[in-house]
Order: C-alpha cells, then structure tokens, then sequence
C-alpha cells in the first residue's frame, strides 16, 4: 500500500498538488507513481516562465524500465523548478512527496477543487 | 489468466512487484532493480526463468536433425555437455526463436527456447521432424508431468554461492568452462547466463525448485526480477527475441552473424534465403553523451541515413545510456549519431554492441 498524505491534492495521472502560502503550488509525482515506475534515472522539467494548459504534458520521468509523461494537474504558468531532483533522480524513489518536481502560478486557484482528495486518489490508485 | 512458474509463491512472499510478461506473472524486481542489477555484477544474484522452455530431443537422428534444423553447427558439439547459442530461421531467413542446445550423447540434446515462443517453436521443429522423416522424439519440459523450474544463479560469487547449497554437484561442475553443462541426479547444472557474469542456470525437477530458491536466498543470493536481467543483458550486448530480432530480420542484420555457420557444403532452414539476400543493415552499440534515456524504436540519424535502436535503458555499470540499434551500412564504431527522443535529436556515440563484462565497463 502506497503512502498518499491527507494534505494534499491529487490528479488521476499521478501528480501531487501542494497549495503554498503564496498562491503559488508545489507538484511531484505520488509515491504510488514511483514505485510502478521503478528506480528512477532522468528527470526532464519545463521552462520557468512557460504556461500549460490542465492536462498537458508537462515533464518527463524515466526509470531503467520506462518513460512517463507528468502532466500539468491544472493550468498555470511555471514559477520554479527543482534542479535537485534533476541532478538526483533517486530522490523521488526515496521520498517521492519530499522531492517536488516544479511550481506554478495557477491560471485560476479554484481548478484546485476539481483535484482529487486523498481518499478519492487511493481509490483510483489501490 | 496469467500462468505462473513454480516460484510464483515464492516471489510472492518475497514482496517481488509482478508483472504481466509476455502472459507469465513475473516479478520484475524486488525493490529496487539497479540494487539487483549491481549484485550480479559484484556478488551474486538469481533469477527465475522457469518460464522458458527445456526440449527433450531424443533419438538416433538428433544430429542430422538438429544440423537442419538451426543456422549454427551442431558439428561444433564434440565434447559431452557443451552448450551451442543458435538461431533457428523460417525459409525466409528471419528468426524463429534464439536457443541454446546442449549436447548429452549422440541419441539425446536438450535444448532452452524462450517463453513466449515455445508453442510455435515446438510446432515446428515437430513439423520439420515428421517432414524429414527423422528418428527423434521432442519432448517439452516445462509444462505437465516431468516438469522442470529454472534457475540462473549469476554473478562472480555465483559458483561458490551453489556449491555452499549444493555441495554434491561440486566435484562434476568445478571444471566447467563457460557453456557447458553437466549432469547430477536429477540438477542440470549449466554454465551459460544471460548477464554477462559467470555462473550457473540450474534446471531441477520443478516441486524442488523453490526449495532450492530459499536455500540460495538464505545463502546470501539476491532474489533479481526481470528488470535487472534486462539492464545485465543489455549492457553485455545479448539479444532479446521480439525486440533486437524477430521473424522478419535476418541473423546477419541482428548482430549474429557469428552464430551462422553457411560457409561449408551444410545445408539448414533459411540459408538459401540469406545467401541471396546477404547482410542489409549492422548491429552495432550507442551511448548517449547528452542527457536522456535511449529506448527501443527511436530513430537513429546518421550520414548513410535512418537506423532504429531495438533496446535502449539506463546502464547501472556505465551510469549512462546504452543501446542496441540496427544502422545503416557504413556507420562505423566512433562516429557520432543523432537519436529522436520526442522530437529532440540527442548526440549518441556508436560502439562495439558490448558494453560491460564480468563486472566492469568493456567500453
């Protein structure tokens, strides 16, 4: 059984959302994603400064068995990215809700309410 | 409904992560491949591959059959217990299935297919029989009565892991070189690996395998899934049917013209076809000097035009990406190719398709 922490928000494709004091949010791939994917080797992040729409491929992902895309929970423009994980790709097998992938500003915060809750992400993810 | 080896509750219990291969449940680690991956390479580690298929081929026609039958030289086994890799080809020289025979006596060889392959492989080495009214039985081994489970213990520590747990196979195996096998009560104990590591694939009467597999575990041996055994190949440039070769591609286009033995008067399933069509395309190694991960099907771009990788993965051994590609003639080992990895062309190097041996880079 994965971990999947109450506090956060999720999308059926696999993001976790964390919603900062800023305004800004946090996203990464859940803990249940990493494990499927195996030990991770390359990670590939987006522009700062670039806007997504809701859905859209975002990221990359690859472990020695195979590449996944990291879509956009919700639109937004790109405010950080996390070079560490970039340079470490492990991390994210290690603690995948500690090892955040990027940040965004979002287009509109209430798009946070059509995210999944925790219970409704275990559901979905077993 | 997937069919399970005899180890199925045994990876179970071990927390492997299973997956569907090729409708086997398999498990493809048990926790984190590349740990498995550098236990073959600097201890040892062990692999279940019950899901391939031992064939009993028995009868006063063996090697007249066998010497038809596969586009390697049964003439090569002289010596009882030696190991022959081969291809065995349909008419239009493309790649049945890759296998390896062991020579026992002149009335009996076994051979090793591979799992997803063993029905259409038995079909037709039993349609290749009955046509060239032979005198040999092919019996197969892994299913039903009288079946057997697999297991590879690879690694540099790998002989003496198996000697600790099965002291009485010692004396007869000690002297093997690398692809022979030798026969002990009821364990065939072979000396060939698909890791490029020394050790040994043991096949044993199936209701003993996992018995044997907790032994070797409580020896010190890695349980390794079939993700390591992915990388370990890779990096030691074997071939894996169904991606660096298959029915439509010619031995001699797969990096295996050395397993073609076509230069004497023999004559065996698919040589006429390859004599007329001769090599069309080189089998050759990439590693990737920019950042990313080589996988199979992506173009490879070079001067004489397209090629494609057939494998591609992260190489624990080297910490960088490695692949298989099929290229065009006239790429040579050193140059510099481009590979489209979503839409970018990445920088790769071309290299002799070896990689890493007996635990150490080759390259």
């Amino acid at each position: 059984m994965s971990n999947v922490p109450a506090t956060l928000k999720y999308a059926a494709s696999h993001e976790w959302v964390l919603l900062n004091a800023d305004g800004t949010v946090t996203i990464g791939i859940t803990d249940h994603a990493q494990e499927a994917l195996g030990d991770l080797v390359f990670v590939e992040l987006p522009e700062v400064g670039a806007a997504f729409e809701a859905e859209k491929e975002i990221a990359v992902v690859e472990s020695v068995k195979a590449a996944a895309d990291v879509y956009a929970p919700i639109a937004g423009e790109v405010v950080e990215v996390n070079q560490a994980v970039v340079d470490a790709p492990e991390s994210v097998n290690q603690d995948a809700y500690a090892a955040w992938l990027f940040k965004m500003k979002p287009a509109n915060v209430a798009d946070l309410d059509k995210l999944l809750d925790a219970a409704g992400y275990q559901a979905i993810a077993g | 409904m997937l069919k399970k080896t005899v180890l199925n509750n045994a990876h179970r219990a071990m927390n492997a992560r299973m997956v569907d291969f090729g409708g086997w449940d398999m498990p493809v680690n048990y926790g984190s491949q590349i740990e498995e991956h550098h236990a073959v390479r600097n201890n040892c580690g062990m692999f279940d591959v019950s899901h391939m298929c031992p064939v009993d081929v028995v009868g006063a026609d063996c090697r007249c059959f066998l010497s038809r039958l596969v586009a390697n030289d049964v003439a090569k086994l002289t010596v009882s217990g030696k190991a022959l890799y081969a291809a065995m080809l349909n008419d239009a020289g493309g790649v049945i299935d890759d296998l390896i025979i062991y020579f026992l006596s002149e009335t009996r060889f076994r051979i090793v297919v591979n799992a997803g392959t063993a029905e259409k492989d038995l079909a037709w080495m039993q349609a290749k029989a009955a046509e060239w009214k032979l005198d040999v039985s092919i019996t197969q081994r892994r299913d039903g009565a009288n079946n057997l489970g697999i297991i590879a213990v690879q690694g540099p520590n790998a002989r003496s892991k198996v000697w600790e747990v099965l002291p009485q196979v010692k004396a007869a195996t000690e002297g093997l070189k690398a692809f022979f096998a030798a026969e002990v009560d009821q364990y065939f104990i072979a000396s060939t690996g698909y890791t490029g590591e020394d050790g040994f694939e043991i096949m044993l009467p199936a209701g003993e395998a996992e018995t044997l597999w907790n032994q070797l575990n409580a020896a010190g041996v890695a349980p390794c899934g079939l993700g390591a055994r992915d990388t370990l190949r890779l990096e030691a440039g074997m071939n894996l049917y169904g991606q660096d070769m298959d029915e439509t591609v010619s031995p001699l286009d797969a990096g295996l013209a050395w397993t073609v033995a076509n230069k004497d008067g023999r004559d065996f399933v698919g040589k006429a076809a390859l004599t007329a069509n001769g090599q069309q395309k080189q089998f050759l190694g990439l590693i990737l000097l920019d950042k990313g991960v080589l996988r199979g099907h992506q173009t490879v771009v070079t001067k004489q035009g397209n090629g494609e990788i057939t494998s591609g993965s992260f190489s624990p051994t080297l910490q960088q990406s490695i692949a298989l590609a099929r290229l065009p003639l006239g790429v040579a080992i050193g140059d510099e190719v481009e590979v489209d990895i979503r839409g970018k062309l990445l920088k790769a190097k071309v290299v002799k398709p070896v990689f890493a041996r007996n635990g150490k880079s080759v390259i």
